[in-house]
């Protein structure tokens, strides 16, 4: 706070007083920068360097970091658990995303339209993304358990229907933490689009009506396109959210992080087991240089085909 | 707003597809919170009821939480929550609004780069950088503190961009008259500009505070003493040693997500804009 108020309390206020309002300007601007530009050089800027050399590094935070080389992604990519745990991370993102992206588009779509208590199914879908997902991994957990204890295990019971293992089973355990984390998001997602929903002018429909076009010509003809920027931006954003999961998995999974057999691993959590658990810190941000190519290809597309618009 | 009204005047009545449509949506939002029925209703639960799937509780009992409560670490956690999350949203707001507001009114030499240069950290994904903080808190003595919590999110890119936005809107004559009445630089931005913003300023606040609360991959890694965890960790730690408790960690997972309800009641509309405000504009 002191460097504020500087130019004054050091007694400047003479020479102060002579200064062009241009200077003064400069003066002010990074006075008011100083900490913040610090903070962003020290705590962004020189970690990533940090984080590309200590990936070249052979570190286990005992020993000082020996330089190595490509050693750490050569030894990544003849991992078979690597190339497991990168399936399974697109795994949550290929199914993830584009049911996550539907689902929440007619959602809002229909919703848009709804009048009677808007507010208040609004809120419902809304509700889930303002919870902690260390708690709500809990509540699902709970859902998936085998009879007698899980929830849905009793409801498809009483239909009939024969026990699922859930997240015991190596085929059901990712798709079961998936559908968490998609419930998680959809409030978000839905709110999103309907402030596209609200953004496209009233006049386009009227004339559309007028031409006669029917509501799914209209949906296709004007409402897709016209939501694209809102679509492209909902489709980054969840990717990005499904190659960075984390704390569904790790809380679903807590007594076998990322099991049954690594069938639930992302690339987040080998990055934290390989760093908190086995302090192979070099290893771990090699794998970390891995996911930042991965998100960064992936913003370069979005600008890319917001370009070609 | 008309989008979504026009329709109906247009009818004039109301058609069987919009009834099926509503029904729909509201059976599917009832589905939605289902998980947080279940979880509320199980924290009411006596353990030998836990496994009665009827949401209302036969003898709903407030035993769990006085349990959950009195073992003392909840509150820690809590504590330990409110206080972080608090502290960091009340540097963000400073500070972000600050930098955005000179990146916005300001002309000076590096304006552009510096606006550029913080806008690019949005690319960096934290994972990439955990590595290096826990470095820098270990060395600093920062591993189990409140600061070593803090410390990566004191000021944010997206704060900044959000805000700069806002601060574009506010017309330089304010300014300019401000200056002419002998305000400092400090006093116009804080006394002028600031009060300008504030439903940028208030969404701001809502999402800083929600992503802190919730936030649990930075915090994990940099707490090992079980005092200093915040609530999701502790919560996940608590969890793994009642796992057979099924009522007790529900009544933690309802004690986490009470906070995050009540703040929603109170500022719905606040949240929903703020929401679609940093949709449309990020």
């Amino acid at each position: 706070m002191t460097a504020l108020t500087s130019p004054r309390s050091a007694g400047l206020s003479g020479p102060w007083g002579r200064l062009s309002i241009a200077t003064k300007q400069i003066v002010w601007a990074w006075t008011f920068l100083a900490l913040p530009v610090l903070f962003f050089a020290a705590v962004r800027f020189y970690p990533t360097l940090e984080g590309f050399y200590l990936s070249l590094t052979d570190w286990d935070l005992l020993n000082e970091a020996r330089f190595i080389g490509l050693d750490n992604y050569r030894k990544l990519f003849a991992d078979p658990v690597f190339w497991q745990v990168f399936a399974n991370t697109f795994a949550y993102l290929v199914f993830g995303t584009p049911i996550a992206i539907v689902l929440s588009f007619a959602i809002a779509y229909y919703l848009d339209r709804v009048t009677v208590l808007h507010g208040l199914i609004r809120a419902l879908y809304f509700l889930p993304y303002l919870t902690t997902a260390a708690a709500m991994a809990w509540v699902w957990r709970w859902f998936y358990q085998p009879p007698p204890i899980g929830v849905i295990n009793s409801i498809l019971g009483s239909l009939g229907i024969p026990a699922q293992p859930f997240l015991r089973s190596v085929d059901q355990a990712l798709p079961a933490i998936m559908l968490t984390a998609i419930w998680a998001h959809l409030g978000f997602q839905i709110i999103i689009f309907m402030a596209g929903l609200r953004a496209i002018p009233t006049s386009y429909y009227e004339a559309a009506r007028i031409d006669g076009l029917g509501e799914g010509a209209i949906l296709r003809r004007i409402t897709i396109p016209l939501l694209k920027p809102t679509t492209v931006f909902l489709v980054v954003f969840s990717s990005i959210g499904f190659l960075r999961i984390f704390d569904q998995v790790y809380n679903m999974t807590s007594n076998d992080p990322g099991g049954p057999l690594n069938s639930t691993k992302p690339l987040v959590l080998m990055i934290y087991q390989t760093a908190f658990s086995s302090y192979q810190m070099g290893y771990a941000a090699a794998q970390t240089v891995v996911l930042f190519v991965i998100l960064f290809s992936i913003s370069m597309a979005q600008l890319w085909i917001l370009r070609n618009r | 707003m008309s989008a979504q009204t026009q329709p109906l005047s247009a009818y004039g009545s109301v058609r069987p597809g919009r009834i099926v449509a509503w029904t729909v949506l509201f059976l599917g939002g009832v589905v939605m919170i289902t998980p947080l029925l279940f979880m509320f209703s199980t924290s009411l639960k006596s353990a030998g009821h836990v496994y009665d799937l009827r949401l209302i509780p036969d003898q709903p009992t407030l035993a769990n939480y006085v349990k959950v409560l009195s073992d003392g670490r909840f509150m820690r956690w809590f504590a330990n929550s409110t206080i972080i999350a608090t502290v960091v949203t009340l540097s963000c707001l400073f500070f972000d609004s600050l930098v955005a507001y000179t990146l916005a009114k300001f002309t000076f030499p590096g304006r552009r780069l510096v606006f550029l240069a913080i806008l690019s950290t949005l690319m960096i994904p934290t994972e990439m950088l955990v590595i290096p903080w826990y470095l820098m808190a270990s060395k600093l003595g920062w591993i189990d503190s409140y600061l070593g919590i803090m410390f990566p999110g004191l000021v944010t890119a997206f704060g900044v961009f959000l805000m700069r936005q806002f601060f574009e809107t506010v017309p330089n004559d304010f300014l300019e008259a401000a200056r002419v009445d002998g305000l400092n630089e400090f006093a116009i931005w804080w006394k002028v500009a600031l009060p300008l913003v504030t439903p940028a300023l208030s969404a701001l606040a809502i999402f800083t505070f929600l992503g802190n609360w919730t936030a649990f991959f930075w915090p994990l890694i940099v707490t090992t003493d079980p005092s200093l965890y915040t609530l999701p960790v502790g919560l996940s730690s608590f969890a793994v040693e009642q796992s057979i408790q099924w009522e007790l960690i529900m009544t933690g997972a309802a004690l986490a997500t009470l906070p995050t309800l009540a703040i929603f009641l109170f500022f719905q509309r606040y949240i929903v804009r703020g929401v679609m405000l940093a949709g449309v504009k990020g």
